[in-house]
């Protein structure tokens, strides 16, 4: 069965861009517009692998991976920021709130691709 | 893999566009002597999605600018600096700036470069001006050239040029410093004892222990196997071949120094550092992670644009519920919704043509066939309004422009005018927000100009200096009423009769002030006393109520002197659907649009008046109304062959009342408004056809048209 990423981000233009890279490499993709959607839609279905993006309406990244955390069906869950902060405030506040990794924004699609298939294979 | 990322292009530039939109309007509302945390946090965010988005795809000039603006916002909203008139208008410009290249990238227009340039300077020295940031945004400009460093992913030996420790090895030949990804493990520096199962403080957070299937690797690994979702067994051959792959994490099996090459030369690193077991490595690779934000700051900026903003601590994420709301929405093609409007309509039509041949049916008692076409009668029309409402749009998508004309303008009249807008969210046809919006802008403008007064002269009559102009909407029935007040000097009756006295416009001595008002719409009619350059040409108000004929709506004047004025535009909400009545004329079956018709009644000969040899007057209520013949207009032979046997409609366009003489009333429809012009051609006195129940085709009268039909008839 195809991985199921969820792809949390404000941006619809990036949402695609995951999306159809993802899918175009056959997994499936779940997209959220931010945090707090991103965790009732991950609450519905436990995903493979999380992307998220950090500044974002309503709920932000980081609080969105705590909340993620916080769930017994996530602790394990690869959790991958993408972020235009690549600074090492933001990697340890990333870290501390229970991600697993991330990539610095702006991406190409082969990069994003890379490393979720390093993730989840 | 190679991705066309050109096919996004259209999405991100609808949504910079928006965050634009959304930029202007925060700044506009921004208190600048308190601004709100969530506010500048809110702009904040939309600059910053600008960034990312132009930086992804590849827009680099768009992403200079922003950055720079993102960079002085970040200031504001960390409190590190206070906010002043100043940036809010350099701000203001920014936006402008990426506007335009945000309409270069579309292909619409050029951009100044000089302008951006301006822009960007600006907003550094504001930046710099107070204290020097951490990176001065001076550094930023200058970088420009490095911008290519997006392209870092596509030539990652580019990034190799900064200096990363000797020590990693031979391989890092594609080592680049600033790891564009990673995972957090590796950062825990903790890592101590048990080479790789303490440093994963990661780990102990698991309270899953199973570490059983992982023991033969490695225990610290064992988390990837705890968890259900990464299907291990579904890659056991790869166990074999490799180790980590077992975990689907593939990463995890190659040595240390492999991986870090890797890890360094993909700019990505893998923060579960399992391959900690070399202490020394284990370090080494932790600088390599934070080398190049510390000390190689422009590369640092050479290879991600946003790296000064790097180091921000946490972004508490403030939202503006309307940025939320844009993103659950769809983004679908106005053809398709067209299309979807058009087939209900036929839907209807077909439904109404169903209903009338069935009758004889229905008369001889079938129920069953009754109740089934009740049913299709109410779904069709369910089915058209839900349709319908698709295309509508709230009219605050017109309203947002007026902050920042009526700023701009104000300043350059140096008039003091706060903006007020009432019942933004009030929705009407998209047609129609395209259309009302330079006719709106036009009545702001003029009630800027030649409305609001200067603050010496409000001081003096009394007033508050500064002057307000209120934008309303609301539902009335089935129109939709805009309203555009201000409380300036209002009109001035004595001027405009002297006005139109020497314009030669046609007057009387009791004209009622509605009436007075309403010369100021003749073609050619001015009173200010200078003409601006920002309205007062004299082609103003009479293209005002032209344009808003033409949507089938209606305009209305009031004001009074010292007290302001206010113009009330009625519009219907919809342009593919009309309230109408059918009347009959000969074998021919017209509509005569019901906003436009004020009463109908029998034609008594008492009340007739020739005037000229074939120009007659109908007398209403003491009033004299041209009366004009519908037979006669379009040449055809009426039922009615006297005028008693007929009736007369009153309609009313532009301010002036006509009486059309038909047949008889048929009965009031709302009927789909069918173009006549892309399907046959333009016919004088008739705005468009509709097809009725029996299928059969009607022609909806253009009221205006017809009024001034018999205005150049009579001359």
């Amino acid at each position: 069965m195809a991985k199921t990423v969820l792809s949390v981000d404000d941006s619809s233009s990036i949402r695609q861009m995951v999306s159809f890279t993802l899918k175009g490499a056959g997994y499936e993709v779940i997209e959220a517009s931010d945090g707090q959607e991103g965790l009732e839609k991950a609450k519905m279905k436990t995903v493979d692998m999380v992307l998220t993006d950090q500044n974002m309406p309503r709920m932000d990244g980081l609080t969105m991976i705590k909340n993620l955390r916080a769930l017994p069906s996530y602790r394990n869950v690869p959790i991958l920021m993408l972020t235009t902060e690549s600074g090492d405030a933001m990697k340890q506040q990333g870290k501390a709130a229970g991600a697993t990794g991330w990539l610095v924004k702006p991406f190409d699609p082969a990069k994003l691709l890379e490393v979720t298939k390093k993730v989840i294979g | 893999m190679s991705i066309d990322l050109s096919q996004f292009y259209q999405v991100f530039f609808e949504e910079a566009a928006e965050h634009l939109a959304t930029m202007e309007t925060l700044l506009l509302a921004l208190d600048v002597s308190n601004p709100g945390m969530d506010e500048l946090n809110a702009i904040f965010r939309s600059a910053h999605s600008i960034k990312g988005g132009a930086g992804t795809f590849g827009f680099n000039d768009m992403t200079e600018v922003t950055h720079v603006l993102e960079t002085l916002l970040d200031k504001l909203r960390k409190q590190e600096m206070t906010l002043t008139d100043e940036m809010v208008s350099a701000f203001l410009e920014a936006g402008d700036v990426i506007s335009t290249q945000l309409a270069a990238h579309r292909g619409e227009g050029e951009v100044d470069q000089a302008e951006v340039k301006s822009v960007c300077e600006k907003l550094a020295l504001l930046t710099n001006k107070k204290q020097a940031a951490s990176l001065p945004v001076a550094v930023a400009i200058e970088q420009k050239p490095k911008e290519d460093a997006y392209g870092f992913f596509d030539d990652p030996q580019e990034a190799l040029a900064i200096s990363v420790d000797s020590s990693v090895p031979a391989s890092g030949q594609d080592q680049v410093e600033n790891p564009d990804y990673g995972f957090f493990d590796e950062i825990p520096a903790i890592a101590s004892p048990v080479q790789a199962d303490p440093g994963y403080g990661f780990f102990d957070d698991e309270p899953v222990p199973s570490a059983p299937v992982v023991t033969q690797i490695d225990p610290g690994y064992g988390f990837f196997d705890d968890e259900p979702v990464v299907s291990v067994p579904a890659e056991p051959d790869q166990k074999s071949s490799e180790q980590n792959n077992k975990k689907g994490y593939g990463f995890f099996t190659e040595t240390p120094v492999e991986q870090a090459a890797r890890q360094t030369r993909q700019g990505y690193g893998i923060l579960n550092e399992p391959l900690a077991p070399l202490p020394n490595e284990t370090s080494q690779q932790i600088a390599l992670v934070t080398t190049p934000v510390n000390v190689d700051k422009p590369a640092v900026t050479a290879i991600s644009p946003t790296a000064q903003t790097a180091q921000t601590a946490n972004r508490r994420a403030s939202d503006k519920p309307a940025a939320a709301q844009a993103e659950s929405s769809i983004r679908v093609s106005v053809e398709k919704v067209d299309q979807l409007i058009n087939l209900a309509g036929e839907l209807v039509i077909t439904q109404a043509m169903l209903t009338q041949s069935a009758q004889e049916a229905i008369s001889e008692g079938n129920e069953r066939l009754q109740r089934g076409l009740y049913q299709l009668e109410r779904n069709t029309r369910d089915l058209q309004e839900a349709v319908m409402s698709i295309r509508m749009m709230p009219i605050s998508f017109v309203f947002s422009r007026f902050p920042r004309l009526v700023r701009d303008l104000a300043g350059k009249l140096n008039k003091q005018v706060e903006l007020k807008t009432i019942g933004e969210n009030t929705e009407l046809d998209k047609g129609l927000i395209e259309k009302i919006s330079d006719p709106m802008t036009h009545l702001v403008r003029n009630s800027l100009d030649h409305g609001i007064e200067s603050p010496e002269k409000r001081i003096a009559a009394g007033k508050d200096p500064c002057g307000t102009i209120t934008l309303k909407a609301s539902h009335q029935g089935g129109n939709v009423v805009i309203e555009v007040a201000d409380n300036g000097g209002g009109l001035s009756r004595g001027r405009i009769l002297a006005k139109a006295k020497e314009r030669g416009l046609p007057m009387r001595d009791d004209m009622t002030d509605q009436e007075v008002w309403m010369l100021i719409m003749e073609p050619g009619f001015s009173t200010a006393e200078v003409v601006t350059d920002v309205s007062g040409r004299g082609v103003g108000m009479d293209v005002v109520r032209r344009n808003i004929t033409e949507l089938g709506g209606r305009l209305e004047l009031d004001s009074v002197e010292g007290f302001g004025s206010r113009t009330i535009i009625r519009l219907p909400l919809t342009l593919a659907i009309l309230d109408g009545l059918s009347v009959s004329v000969g074998a021919e079956t017209y509509i005569i649009p019901l906003n436009a018709i004020v009463e109908s009644l029998q034609v008594s000969s008492v009340d007739l008046k020739t005037v000229s040899s074939d120009g007659q007057l109908l007398r209403v209520r003491g009033e004299y109304l041209p009366l004009v013949k519908v037979h006669e207009v379009f040449n055809t032979k009426p039922k009615a062959d006297t005028l008693e046997k007929g009736i007369a409609v009153i309609v009313e366009a532009e301010g002036k009342k006509t009486a059309l003489f038909v047949d008889e009333l048929l009965g009031q429809h709302q009927v789909v408004i069918k173009s006549l012009e892309s399907n046959f051609r333009k016919i004088q006195g008739i705005s468009g056809a509709t097809i009725m129940g029996d299928g059969r085709v009607a022609l909806i009268l253009d009221v205006a048209t017809l009024i001034l039909y018999n205005a150049q008839r009579e001359r």
